[in-house]
Order: C-alpha cells, then structure tokens, then sequence
C-alpha cells in the first residue's frame, strides 16, 4: 500500500536532492529522466546577482513537490528560524528538519529535534524530520505531531548504504502505518532498493547522484532500483534460511543407481 | 547608519528593512531576519532598523 505524506500521495518514492550537480542543466535532466517526484532545497544567503531566483525558476519549471531543509542548522533557534523562512519563500508547510549535533558523522541531535519538531508542528508545519533509527526518539517525534520519519542509512554524503538493518527493520515492524523514508547515506541503486525491500515507503537521497560521473544515468538506475525493491517487498518475499531446500521435486526422479 | 546585511558592513540611508532591501537591490523571493529573528514579508515595511543592525537575507538554493 502507498501511503501518503501529510495527505500528498506521491508519484514514486524518489526524493532527490538538488545541490551538487556539475550544472543546472543535469540537475535538470537527472529530474526528469528519473522522474523524481519531490526535490529537496535550502535557503543561503542571496548573492548580488539574484542567483537563488534563477534556481527557483528552474525548480519551479520542474513541476515537483518541493522539501525545504534546515541543513546546517545546529540549535533549536536556529532551525525553527530557519523553517519559517523556508515555509515564506517555497510557499509549503512541509519542512526537512535537520538539527546536526556533530561536526564528523553529521548525526542528527535528537533532543533538539524532538524540541524543534514540537514548535513547528504546533506552528502549523508538517515536518519531514530527518532522525536516527531510534525507536525511543521516533515515537519522541510521532507524539511532537510528525506524521512522517526520515532515519538515516548512513552519514550524509557516505555512500555507505544501510548501516544497521537490524534497526531499520524494527522501525518498520515497529511504526508500520507511519511513512518512513531512508534519509542519506546512500551510495548505490542497490542500497536503496536494499531500503525499499525492508518495507520503507521512499529514499531520499543527493550526493549518489549528483556525484556519479553520469549523474542522468545515475538518477535513472536510482529509480529503477528503488521500484524494485518496492515490488519486491510488495511481493512478500521469502524467509532466509541457513541450509538448502530443494527446488526441484524429489518425486518422480528417475531411479539410475 | 550602518547596518550589517548577510555579514557586510553597508552604510543605508533608508531605516525600514523594506526600504533598506530595495535600496540594496534585493527583490524577487527571499526571506528575512534581523537579528536572528525572522521578519515576515508583511512586516518588513514596519520594521525599523538601527545602527549596527544583522540583516539576513536567503534566498532559494541547491539542497540535499
């Protein structure tokens, strides 16, 4: 079943992010021949040119369902600053809550984010946080008014894929009507449908693409993984098990011993 | 009066922060704050700016 996101059903589960791409014009190409349906992007400063206005077009042109961030932001302050300049300038209450309690790995500071998602939940907002794979802290925000939670696979930009399966397994037995999105740390197509398969309803992902010597191309596996992995859960796969079972049937072997 | 705007020091003649953005040639969609605090755009006329003031003004850019 597709769930929804604060009522928006979306078109796949690919949420893409925007920074980092060689040029415009393959951020553009990697969107539309992915056919991502959601674009993450943030708020800088505004250079003397009016560059963030030309971003806009484009995104704007893109016609996708659009993720502010509170990237860098590092206390409650901060963020909810932050969200609110988000929520005037894209014109949506949905906001990607990162509050970064650490300098090396990126990790999200809970405390803080459970605290920031309350304030802008009351607020009005609908808020994307982008959390570790806590059970504790996910219920934390599930009671602040999240609707939605976003753990992490891994450090943002790694490229690791999943890091603790095991957990992202429990937060999917253990919030199985809550849309859950694996938020950064992806590497390859097959972390993400490693994702999918675990029951998880989208990815988000940036720097694997982005990055990727074709980012288009990149974009593209990106999808059609992550469809795959869906399908495959949907299909309700079978257990693992150590030893063989045979495929073939043993009746009606011919005896030649 | 000199006001500090995205961390430069700019000597404005206009004293609101709608004023002040037109003066320095800002415009199209951005948000802003002063002083760590968000100034919606409704409010901007209203809000009046003193010497040694920190403007903040975002604009949309590339996000992960």
């Amino acid at each position: 079943m597709r769930k929804s996101f604060y009522g928006v059903e979306l078109p796949n589960p690919l949420m893409l992010g925007t920074a980092q791409y060689p040029s415009p014009a393959i951020l553009e190409e990697a969107f539309r021949a992915s056919g991502a349906g959601v674009a993450t992007v943030s708020l800088r400063r505004e250079g003397a040119g009016g560059t963030g206005q030309t971003f806009w077009k484009m995104i704007e042109d893109l016609g996708v369902h659009v993720l502010p961030n509170t990237a860098g932001c590092h206390t409650v302050k901060e963020a909810v600053t932050t969200a609110h300049m988000a929520r005037e300038v894209f014109d949506t209450k949905w906001i990607k809550l990162e509050l970064i309690g650490h300098t090396d790995s990126l990790q999200p500071d809970v405390f803080q984010l459970v605290e920031a998602a309350r304030i802008l939940s009351e607020d009005g907002f609908e808020v994307f946080p982008y959390t570790t794979e806590d059970l504790i802290v996910g219920e934390r925000l599930l009671d602040a008014g999240c609707e939605v939670l976003m753990p992490w696979g891994a450090p943002i930009g790694s490229g690791r894929g999943l890091n603790n399966p095991y957990a992202l397994r429990a937060m999917r037995a253990e919030f199985p009507d809550v849309p859950l999105v694996v938020d950064a740390g992806i590497g390859l197509p097959s972390h993400a449908a490693a994702a999918m398969e675990l029951g998880f309803d989208a990815v988000l992902l940036n720097t694997a693409v982005a990055r990727a010597g074709d980012p288009v191309q990149m974009a593209q596996a990106m999808m059609s993984a992550i469809e795959a992995g869906k399908a495959g859960f949907d299909a309700d796969p079978i257990e693992a098990r150590d030893m063989a079972e045979a495929s073939t049937p043993v009746i009606g072997k011919a005896f030649l011993t | 009066m000199k006001i500090v705007i995205n961390g430069e020091t700019r000597n404005v003649a206009a004293t609101d922060l709608a004023a002040v953005l037109d003066e320095c040639g800002f415009s199209g969609r951005v948000a802003t704050s002063v002083n760590e605090d968000f100034v919606p755009a409704t409010l901007r006329g209203a809000r009046t700016l003193t010497d040694g003031d920190r403007v903040e003004v975002v604009a949309p850019m590339q996000g992960g």
